[in-house]
């Protein structure tokens, strides 16, 4: 077992090396000059020269390819052209609520999911199991930006029940530690805060979630429905076991197996989601930064943001293949 | 057969002769037995037919749509739905009915011509990698590592920053977005082919590699990829809406549903329908391609269900 961790933590360093060239070259194309992005339009010649000297942009591409991966694997990323703030800070910021935003709208996917695709595989070509198979189905064919928008009409506009935009009430003072503006309620003991950032927070995380809810849905039905069939099953309900054990101890732990690995694989698309939910919500993250960012053609938030995206990745790719192999020990590592 | 149905009888002597002749004719193709099975799954023929209509609806716009998608007529800004306009008008006057209808053109192209992008550069990858094999599998399997490793919206808004905004370069980033998925189905199915002995025989004789990629491996490969390809579409559709959604995709005036919504949601206090027509729009055209990609999954491949 230490092996494998060992050699998939050493496989990774090849995939990150080559999303550092892909994110370099991308940067590369992007058509328009950062000198002159930074300089502005009206800039002389001469102060366009100093600031490509200054920014290292004079240099050839290799240097350039050189520095880039130096200040990634430092995790130094400058500052900001268009803020001229640290961007390791300014990310910081964004990152803590995006990701909140993402892990609440997982937590509600896992909770309603789950029990949605047991019910309807326990139940199969029941009423229960369409209804909640339908539910799924429309789940996935839902834009979350048409959902977000829906919701908000009904529940914010109409009913006055959620807010209708932001992540904080205006007028609440929050200390910040992670950004995540739940977490750092419930860190500094701000109950007002808490409050109003929960009120803020449900109806993003809720619109966010219902793709994930969907898969996972989908995903248990079919897996408890191949491990419903296996013969341990029958050996339990055989012995005497109530369906209710049998459903929960032995089948579920089992099915969840490749659930586990759809939820690793569902984390590209919650982040992009994440982005639209945040545009819809107007709520700050990483989603809004970036874009703005590449409209700025501000490299260094560009290169920050993307990489830090794909290690998150790739370091979640891992987190699943382990917790993959602690789940199922059939599964032998060499 | 590897796809028999388990449920037909076996072929005896105590079968009588019409139903000997009614199984000899059952044991069809693939395809055959497919379109059989699903013909029988409500959910897929209602899914095929909303394809069908809206494709006509795409077709003969001009002639269903009560008016034009991009006249503005200020007197009439910002009307609720009425007998004139059923589905209310925009800021600038325009007929919300007429738009959501012109929609479906820009809704299908964005849908079928990224799918199309991919399946071409996917399954040349995927018939690559996993014939020859080695380094050429390495490394188009780690190209495709890369390429997932990035959330879907930020590699779209990656790529139109670099083509810049517009439809055209849409339908080049959501295609780039969808082309390791067939690349990895494509090999998938590869690796198991060329293990067979019908490959095997082709290379015996000495056919060229093109010749057995395409007439022996891939033909026999279809199956998963059409099913990949008709379930990218509508999610296709959803990727190019968001990002005309954030003003990335189709340029303001064009009737897009992205862009409808866009504007749909700031002017949704007062004028909701604005936003709430254009995304039921999307909503049941990607229902109807997820509906037809899930009955097709089901009958090409009888044992999941």
């Amino acid at each position: 077992m230490t092996r494998y961790i060992l050699r998939r933590l050493v496989l990774v360093v090849p995939t990150l090396i080559g999303i550092l060239t892909a994110v370099f070259v991308l940067l590369q194309l992007i058509p328009g000059d950062p000198a002159i992005a930074l300089a502005g339009e009206k800039a002389t010649a001469q102060q366009i020269e100093k600031i490509r000297e200054a920014y290292g942009l004079n240099r050839p591409m290799p240097v350039q390819y050189a520095y880039f991966v130096k200040s990634a694997v430092t995790l130094d990323f400058g500052r900001s052209l268009r803020t001229h703030q640290p961007v390791g800070k300014e990310l910081r910021q964004f990152f803590g609520a995006t990701i909140e935003l993402s892990l609440a709208a997982l937590i509600i996917a896992l909770l309603v999911g789950i029990p949605l695709g047991v019910v309807a595989a326990t139940r199969r070509n029941t009423a229960l199991d369409y209804g909640s198979m339908i539910v799924a189905l429309l789940g996935i064919s839902m834009p979350v930006y048409w959902a977000g928008i829906v919701l908000i009409y009904l529940l914010s506009f109409r009913l006055g029940i959620f807010p209708i935009a932001g992540i904080l009430d205006s007028g609440i003072k929050l200390r910040h530690i992670t950004y995540g503006y739940v977490t750092d309620s419930i860190l500094t003991g701000n109950w007002p805060a808490l409050r109003s950032s929960l009120n803020h927070l449900l109806l993003p995380a809720f619109v966010l979630s219902t793709i994930p809810m969907a898969i996972v849905a989908r995903m248990t039905r079919s897996s408890m429905l191949e491990v419903l069939g296996q013969d341990y099953l029958r050996t339990a309900r055989a012995k005497g076991l109530r369906e209710r054990l049998v459903v929960a101890r032995h089948a579920l732990k089992n099915a969840l197996i490749p659930v586990v690995t759809v939820i690793g694989l569902q984390f590209g698309g919650l982040l992009s989601g994440a982005f639209l939910t945040e545009t819809v919500f107007a709520r700050p993250g990483v989603g809004r930064y970036v874009v703005t960012a590449i409209g700025a053609r501000d490299y260094p938030v560009i290169q920050a943001v993307v990489l830090l995206i794909a290690i998150l990745f790739v370091l979640i790719n891992l987190a699943v293949d382990l917790i993959y192999a602690f789940l199922d020990p059939r599964i032998h590592y060499g | 057969m590897a796809q028999r149905d388990e449920s037909l009888p076996a072929i005896g002597y105590r079968l009588s002769a019409p139903a000997l002749e009614q199984t000899a004719r059952r044991q069809t193709s693939l395809w055959g037995d497919a379109a059989r099975r699903l013909r029988h799954d409500k959910a897929a023929v209602a899914g095929l037919a909303i394809i069908v209509v809206l494709i006509l609806v795409a077709i003969f716009a001009p002639a269903i749509a009560p008016h034009s998608p991009t006249d503005q007529s200020f007197i009439n800004k910002l009307k609720a739905p009425s007998r004139n306009y059923p589905l209310g008008t925009d800021e600038f006057g325009r007929d919300t009915l007429s738009r959501v209808v012109y929609g479906s053109r820009v809704a299908l192209r964005v849908g079928l011509l990224p799918v199309v992008f991919a399946l071409i550069l996917g399954v040349a990858a995927g018939l690559a990698a996993g014939y020859y094999g080695g380094a050429t599998d390495q490394f188009i399997m780690r190209l495709t590592d890369i390429l997932l490793a990035f959330p879907w919206l930020l590699l779209a808004i990656g790529i139109v920053a670099i083509l810049g905004p517009g439809i055209n370069n849409v339908i080049i980033a959501v295609g780039i977005i969808y082309v390791p998925a067939f690349a990895r189905i494509v090999r998938g199915s590869v690796l198991s082919i060329k293990e067979k002995e019908y490959v095997e025989a082709a290379r015996a004789i000495g056919q060229p590699d093109l010749q057995i990629m395409t007439r022996h491996i891939l033909s026999n490969a279809w199956a998963p990829i059409i099913v990949q390809a008709t379930l990218s579409v509508g999610q296709a559709i959803i990727y190019a809406a968001g990002l005309s959604f954030i003003g990335l995709g189709t340029q303001p005036p064009a009737a897009d549903w992205g862009v409808m919504l866009k504007s749909g949601h700031e002017f949704l206090r007062d004028s909701p329908w604005m936003g709430v027509f254009p995304g039921l729009a999307i909503l049941v055209t990607v229902l109807a391609f997820n509906l037809f990609g899930d009955g097709l999954r089901d009958a090409l491949d009888p044992r999941i269900r």
